[in-house]
């Protein structure tokens, strides 16, 4: 038995070839019939319907706890209304209707884009909110750039030293960095460097400079966290076996950490950005409220304080289907990157 | 006088050292052999018996816990235990290459085969990367890849275990060793592949008049590849010599013991034969010879003292105090007939 | 050339030092436990240690500095806020909102991942794609946010907060529980007891349950930090625990009126609070994990 022939997938040209069936199907049809069958459009397609299952949910369980808690009339009606003003909400909106019918016409709003006025602004939310979008994707980008450029490395220099010096500094400031809320943190910059120091603002966007401050708050928790798994994802690499290796090839030290340590120790550390982009978002809420960066999670701090519903509703929608959406991207990116992801594990 | 043997280990010792100094493992214990040009030495032992940490110190690549606390190891006369990092980079891949047992994982899986079978081609010998493909092509010739153009692009996932141990022994050779170190090269491959394999080694060894070091436990491959064999036991070379006359006459109890405990198609109504006891632990060795606890034939002084080595017949050594009547050396190499 | 660091000469002598002392030492996280007990301490004594009444001030002594500064006094130690009531004293009973918060938390959101978990890994089929479909999504959200959105919505209150907190992060501990009960249905003794005629019930809660406790609580320790995190941003944003209850997250938010003048201390004191808890629930759960189970250090 030749052990020639067992290449994988991808590679193997009679494995491209469309089952026999499909070749008789011409034209439009048989290409659709010959996409479905790559690995990659399966994965796809799997992955893209758990992501419209995950939105599905989404809407059903925000629908459902508005219901579950109390009247919605109460959050839907501007603060300070009469009792008759409360009866024409309820109509208005529908509120004496089965459920089912409700949560029709919820999905059908939400489906046109349509989610409500804001009391306050008296513009649509979904207007509101993609005006606000950017200052959030900035920052989001700036915060996660900084953990990167120091987590990365850092941790790198800690795998390398381990047990000394550098190691003992990267575990003190891992600690800290995992301990200090991003908020307590912004504050206290606030107090250094805008109070005492008067070298940075405080609040607002607009210049390089505000945006210093709160993307090193919302940054530092995941800088520490990116250290930690960088340093340990390298350690892990360099007491491989292919790391043994390149030893006894004689390369030098600096060639077996760059080149062949660095790259496979990365992996994780990228797929744990890739999530943690997504967490920013939460962090991203208080920090773009300390430093009032008009962002998203500064929108649903206005939200709530001004009790003006819609916002709330709509950013905590449109931010979780924007969740779900970037982890489909997120995979279905990873598979391209990695022949062993889509060919199934 | 016969030429200065290729590689010549005296009373080479590696320990491991733990917990401030605690606690010491003897992996390797006073090692000494030789090894001609061209010629091929198997290693035989159990796991644990230092084999394998033996490997590392002729390369030394010990992992951090690990020490070399005495004798010298001659490459061309030169010895490695006194050399520099940076000389030992030199050596490693160029003069003495090695080759280990699992080959999936000695393969980095994100860079293609042609990079990493190029790699020490560049980095030793200097070479641009057009060159250093060519020659990288050709080595996957050698070892008998098919259509090497493609495979060269190709990575370590996409093929098969065979392959992929092939490969490795590309790797090793691609600057032209003195000296091979195969660590149980053939263990992760199925029984079909072995023997495919062990002939390309011998055939690249011919070509290129490499001298190999097989370790491995398996005595049929000792057989059918080596000249000269080293039984280890916890950490030391118990007995060495032609493996003809070893098979044929083994002189330490340990070494008849593993002959004895291969099943024999012939013989198959007998039972299998196993040694008793357990592996020593090496942290803890017994006063005396480390085979007496579970050795038949062990006198009283086999408790006490350590048997160094004799010399049963030129060229051959064994650690025993059985094999005192029949010569008494101090110096294995005048025993065995070198200088 | 640099010296080779595998090569040794011997002999050159090993002492065998006095590890006994020292491996004491290090078998137990003693700083963590110190910490923690300190704060658990004077969460339980506050009523005994704390000067003044944390939730009435004076507005006369309104923002007095800590003693040592001028315009400080030996009467409020650490400084008032802007309604002149004693940091010292709303600290020490901030630590009980703090602990009794995170603790429920932790122990009802396991309670619940747990149960489900385990429902989940043994029973499999149906059960298991149900509880695994919602996890995922429940996962894909963002949990800060999500808990901030039902807590503007029922309103503040310290329970409230609680079961909020629990709902969010109860999916954490069904994933890692149930991946631990599918190899535990592997083991000789669960098959054991199917043979034996166990019922499905007996067997989850007599002999899976015991054996992912260990787990659980590795876990709940590395998700106290988180939850006490979250307890302190629910509270700054203003919708966890209402004033005037002394929250460290509400002294947070008062102090960010004091701010922009300089009266730090009503930042910094807070915060250090919520630091050290952190720090010491992060260090405990790091022990306890390499202590207890090699299996969840990937955690």
């Amino acid at each position: 038995m030749s052990d020639y022939a067992t290449t994988q997938t991808g590679h193997d040209p009679r494995l491209a070839l469309p089952p026999p069936g499909a070749a008789a199907w011409s034209g439009a049809v048989g290409w659709l019939l010959r996409f479905l069958h790559q690995p990659m459009s399966r994965f796809i397609i799997k992955r893209s319907g758990y992501a419209l299952l995950s939105l599905f949910l989404l809407s059903l369980t925000i629908f459902f706890f508005v219901r579950v808690t109390g009247d919605p009339a109460a959050l839907l009606v501007e603060p300070g209304a009469s009792p008759g003003d409360v009866a024409a909400i309820h109509h208005q909106f529908g509120l004496d209707r089965p459920l089912w019918v409700q949560y029709w016409l919820f999905m059908v709003s939400l489906a046109h884009g349509d989610l409500g006025q804001s009391f306050y602004y008296q513009t649509p939310v979904m207007g509101l909110y993609l005006s606000r979008l950017p200052y959030s994707i900035e920052l989001a980008a700036a915060a996660m750039l900084f953990s990167l450029l120091i987590g990365i490395p850092a941790g790198i220099l800690a795998a390398v030293h381990v047990g000394r010096f550098w190691d003992q500094f990267g575990k003190l400031f891992t600690l800290l960095g995992l301990s200090m809320p991003a908020f307590w943190i912004g504050l206290l910059m606030i107090l250094l460097f805008s109070v005492y120091l008067g070298w940075l603002p405080s609040s607002g966007a607009g210049t390089p400079w505000h945006i210093i401050m709160p993307a090193f708050a919302l940054g530092w928790y995941f800088a520490a966290a990116h250290m930690r798994l960088t340093r340990s994802s390298m350690l892990e690499v360099l007491g491989s076996e292919y790391i043994k290796l390149a030893r006894l090839k004689g390369l030098p030290q600096t060639l077996v950490i760059a080149k062949h340590a660095f790259k496979n120790a990365l992996i994780p550390v990228l797929t744990l950005a890739g999530i943690n982009l997504v967490l920013m978002v939460n962090v991203a809420i208080v920090v773009e409220y300390v430093f009032a960066w008009p962002g998203i999670g500064r929108l649903l701090y206005e939200g709530i304080a001004f009790r003006d519903f819609p916002v709330v509703q709509g950013v905590v929608i449109l931010g979780g289907a924007m969740i779900v959406l970037v982890n489909l991207v997120i995979d279905i990116l990873y598979a391209v990157i990695d022949p062993r992801i889509r060919l199934g594990n | 006088m016969p030429p200065a043997p290729l590689l010549e280990l005296d009373k080479l010792s590696t320990y491991y050292i733990s917990a401030q100094g605690a606690r010491i493992v003897r992996a390797v214990d006073e090692v000494s052999f030789h090894l001609d040009a061209g010629k091929t030495l198997g290693i035989v032992g159990e796991s644990g018996s230092g084999k394998s940490t033996l490997a590392l110190t002729l390369l030394r690549v010990l992992p951090p816990a690990a020490r070399i606390v005495g004798g010298r190891m001659l490459l061309d006369g030169e010895d490695l235990v006194t050399k520099s990092d940076a000389e030992m980079r030199e050596i490693r891949g160029k003069r003495i290459a090695m080759i280990l047992q699992d080959p999936m994982a000695s393969l980095n899986p994100l860079f293609t085969i042609g990079n990493q079978v190029a790699e020490p081609i560049q980095v030793h010998e200097g070479e641009r990367r057009k060159t250093a493909w060519e020659r990288a092509r050709a080595l996957l010739k050698a070892v008998r890849i098919p259509s090497p153009e493609a495979r060269v692009r190709q990575y370590p996932h996409e093929m098969s275990g065979g392959m992929r141990q092939r490969i490795v022994g590309a790797i090793g050779i691609s600057c032209e060793p003195r000296l091979l170190i195969a660590d149980e090269p053939t263990t992760s491959l199925d029984l079909t592949i072995q023997a495919q394999y062990l002939n390309l080694l011998r055939e690249l060894q011919r070509e290129h008049g490499l001298a190999l070091i097989f370790i491995t436990h398996n005595l049929g491959i000792v057989a059918k590849m080596c000249d000269q064999l080293a039984v280890m036991y916890a950490g030391r070379v118990v007995e060495s010599g032609p493996v003809s006359r070893v098979f044929n006459a083994p002189a330490h109890p340990y070494t008849k013991a593993l002959l004895n405990s291969i099943p024999r198609i012939a013989d198959s109504d007998q039972r299998l034969v196993a040694i008793d006891g357990q592996p020593p632990d090496l942290s803890s060795l017994p006063p005396g010879c480390a085979f007496a606890p579970r050795c038949r034939q062990a006198m009283p002084r086999c408790r006490a003292e350590v048997p160094p080595p004799f010399a049963p017949e030129a060229g051959r050594v064994a650690r025993c105090w059985l094999a005192e009547p029949m010569a008494v050396a101090d110096d294995f190499r005048v025993a065995s007939g070198i200088v | 050339m640099s010296t080779p660091t595998d090569v040794i000469r011997l002999p050159s002598p090993q002492p065998r030092l006095a590890a006994i002392g020292r491996i004491r030492f290090r078998d137990y996280p003693v700083i963590p436990l110190t910490i923690l007990a300190i704060i658990a301490f004077v969460a339980i004594f506050a009523n005994q240690l704390a000067p003044h009444n944390p939730e009435v001030g004076i507005l006369s002594a309104r923002f007095k500095p800590p003693f040592w500064l001028h315009g400080g006094s030996t009467e409020y130690l650490l400084g008032t806020d802007q309604l002149g009531r004693d940091v010292l004293s709303r600290l020490l009973f901030g630590a009980r909102i703090s602990l009794v918060v995170g603790f429920t938390a932790v122990i009802f959101a396991g309670a619940v991942g747990t149960f489900l978990g385990i429902l989940s890994g043994y029973l499999g089929g149906w059960v298991d794609q149900v509880v695994m479909r919602i996890t995922d999504t429940w996962l894909a959200l963002p949990a800060l946010t999500f808990a901030i959105f039902l807590a503007a919505i029922v309103g503040p209150s310290m329970w409230n907060i609680v079961i909020i907190l629990g709902i969010t992060y109860w999916t954490r501990y069904a994933r890692v529980i149930r991946g631990e009960v599918l190899s535990l249905k592997e083991r000789e003794f669960v098959r054991l007891a199917i043979v034996a005629g166990c019922s499905k019930r007996t067997i989850m809660r007599r002999h899976i349950l015991p054996n992912v406790i260990n787990s659980a609580v590795v876990l709940g320790s590395l998700m106290l930090g988180v939850v006490i995190i979250a307890e302190a941003t629910l509270s700054f944003l203003g919708v966890g625990v209402p004033p005037p209850q002394p929250a460290w997250g509400l002294m947070l938010s008062d102090g960010k009126q004091g701010l922009m003048v300089g009266y730090w201390w009503l930042t910094v004191f807070p915060g250090i609070g919520i630091m050290l808890l952190v720090l010491s629930a992060n260090l405990l759960g790091d022990w306890l994990r390499v202590k207890f189970d090699p299996q969840l250090r990937q955690l």
